[in-house]
């Protein structure tokens, strides 16, 4: 079976028409996996006997002549944070090895309303904190097109995932950049939507002012499906909204695209660059106005972003206690309660995790919260008003994903700051609440894939896809 | 920088069991991240308030469900339960506090 050339619709019209069916389907992808995940290392969980069982439901309803939804049948893997009843769900952390879920995300239940196929959890860095799955507990991610390189993170499971055609498509989380920088790093589309669009229930958190599930597929058309389904109200996430999710249909001649001149600093990388400034005349040609604008608290998005996150993170890891679940010291008979917890947490959470859950307490601290906490939520509420401020000019903007292609394993581990530096352009899309989108815009002359980003006002997730779309098409 | 001291401090209140050199080396590296961020302190913010919440809507109002308990099925309560580590009849156990 020709994997690669799969879509959403295909596989869809494919299976109405009994051209294959949803087990042979589900066969093919693990046959592939099997064959190469040994080298590529995207899974952490395979769920056959869940699959199979899925594609067996979706088979009985074809040959008895029922209507199937559209992603009926699809195989996708999912980020090894978000729940799947009865399946393991590590987070990527020692302190979860075992953990199996009590219950389903609500984006796994609306996935498995549809009827599509789980075929397992893929890796990345612990706790989603990381921008390359080298901080997963278990083992690095490789670049399906590099395998000396990252497929970066935190979602590159899923990423390597669709790149290598393991699975159609696969849902990730983005809290600073975690969809966006691995589908560009691995030459695929990924979506993060706007805060508050889709349901984190039953995801794993770690910054919740920040957290978002989103898509990652081959073709934003198959991004833009997979999440209607995915997104809305859920009574069990208070944050999320109705959606407010308008359709759009435009002229690409009547549009505003606004390019960031703080987005194109010193120190990014010349084919990346290049990629970018290609994609940006290819919108040119087809009509659309560019126009230089200005954002200018960018600079301070990533400092900003590393006293909001880890203050959140000390909060919500708070939680992995040796007590409820999880690695435990407790049957230790020589140990008091608090060492219970000092050790249940020092040897199960792993370096960065530590690192990030020591800044948050310290600048949640008494004496320092007004110095760090409270400011950063000031200066985020600035970096917001900038975007406020360019969309009132533009309809969109376009960026850079990151600002080097692919990094070497183990480049970056030694500093965590030159590795936080790789999410510099898509973190002030968070802190904002946006939409924003990773496309693939060419190779570099080595063949590693270059990505552009497009953030669109809130809740306009469909102007960025469908301008996703027409971009396909240039 | 971020003294030993407080380094051992906010390792205890963080519940986190590290080692002596372990906390050296997270000295060091907080202490580099700290200076990192340091640069905020640029942004005149006088005139600004917090961003609480990026949503337009009233996180403190309509987003919120009345404070009442829902009842879960037995079978849903005891796979919670049955995650812990150590049990007793249905409930968690913990070693003794005083």
């Amino acid at each position: 079976m020709d994997l690669k050339s799969l879509t959403i619709k295909k596989v869809h019209e494919g299976l109405i028409k009994k051209e294959f069916s949803a087990k042979e389907l589900t066969n093919s992808y693990f046959e592939r996996i099997k064959a190469f995940d040994g080298q590529i290392k995207a899974f952490l969980t395979l769920s056959e006997d869940l699959a199979f069982l899925q594609a067996k439901e979706i088979d009985i309803q074809i040959s008895s002549g029922k209507e199937i939804p559209i992603l009926a049948g699809t195989p996708l893997v999912l980020k090894d944070n978000i729940l799947v009843e009865g399946i393991r769900c590590t987070a990527g952390s020692k302190i979860l090895e075992n953990y199996i879920a009590p219950y389903d995300a609500t984006v796994t239940k609306k996935l498995k309303a549809q009827g599509a196929v789980i075929l397992g959890k893929t890796n990345m860095d612990e706790f989603a904190m990381g921008s390359s799955t080298e901080n997963s507990a278990f083992f690095p991610t490789k670049n399906p097109y590099d395998l000396s390189r990252v497929a970066g993170g935190s979602s590159g499971g899923s990423a390597a995932s669709v790149a290598n055609d393991f699975s159609l498509y696969g849902l990730g989380s983005d809290t600073g950049g975690s969809i966006r920088q691995p589908a560009s790093f691995c030459g695929v589309v990924g979506l993060k939507p706007s805060y508050g669009a889709v349901s984190r229930y039953g995801l794993i958190a770690m910054a919740s002012s920040l957290d978002q599930i989103g898509p990652l597929a081959k073709h934003t058309e198959d991004a833009q499906i997979i999440f209607e389904v995915i997104g809305g109200k859920d009574p069990l996430d208070s944050t999320s909204v109705e959606s407010m999710v308008s359709s759009f249909k435009f002229q690409v001649s009547e549009l505003k695209i606004g390019i960031p001149k703080e987005y194109f600093i010193k120190g990014i990388d010349k084919e990346v660059e290049a990629g970018v400034k290609g994609a940006i005349s290819k919108f040119e040609k087809a009509g659309a106005k560019i126009m230089e604008i200005s954002l200018p608290h960018t600079e301070y998005a990533l400092p900003c972003y590393y006293i909001v996150v880890p203050s959140e993170i000390s909060a919500n890891l708070a939680r992995y206690d040796g007590i409820k679940y999880g690695f435990s010291k407790i049957k230790d008979d020589k140990k008091d309660l608090i060492d219970v917890y000092f050790d249940s947490r020092g040897e199960g959470l792993g370096d960065e995790v530590r690192r990030r859950v020591m800044l948050g307490t310290f600048t949640l601290s008494a004496g320092y919260y007004e110095a760090y906490y409270l400011r950063a939520q000031k200066v985020r509420n600035l970096i917001k008003q900038d975007f406020d401020k360019a969309f009132k000019i533009v309809d969109v903007i376009l960026t850079p994903t990151t600002p080097t292609p692919a990094f070497k394993i183990g480049e970056k581990v030694a500093d965590p700051i030159s590795m936080y530096l790789s999410d510099i352009f898509t973190v002030p899309v968070n802190l904002a609440g946006l939409p924003g989108i990773s496309l693939p815009c060419g190779k570099t002359k080595s063949g590693l894939p270059l990505g552009f980003q497009l953030i669109g006002k809130q809740f306009q997730e469909n102007m960025i896809l469908e301008l996703g779309k027409i971009f396909e098409t240039l | 920088m971020i003294s030993k001291e407080q380094t051992q401090h906010i390792a205890k209140l963080a519940r986190l069991g590290l080692s002596e050199k372990e906390i050296e080396k997270m000295q060091k590296e907080l202490s580099s991240i700290l200076d990192y961020v340091e640069k905020l302190k640029k942004v005149d913010v006088s005139n600004t308030k917090e961003a609480l919440h990026i949503l337009p809507v009233n996180l403190d109002g309509e987003a919120q469900r009345k404070d009442i308990a829902r009842s879960q099925e037995e079978k849903t309560t005891k796979k919670l339960i049955d995650l812990a580590p150590q049990k007793k009849e249905g409930y968690l156990q913990v070693k003794e506090v005083f």
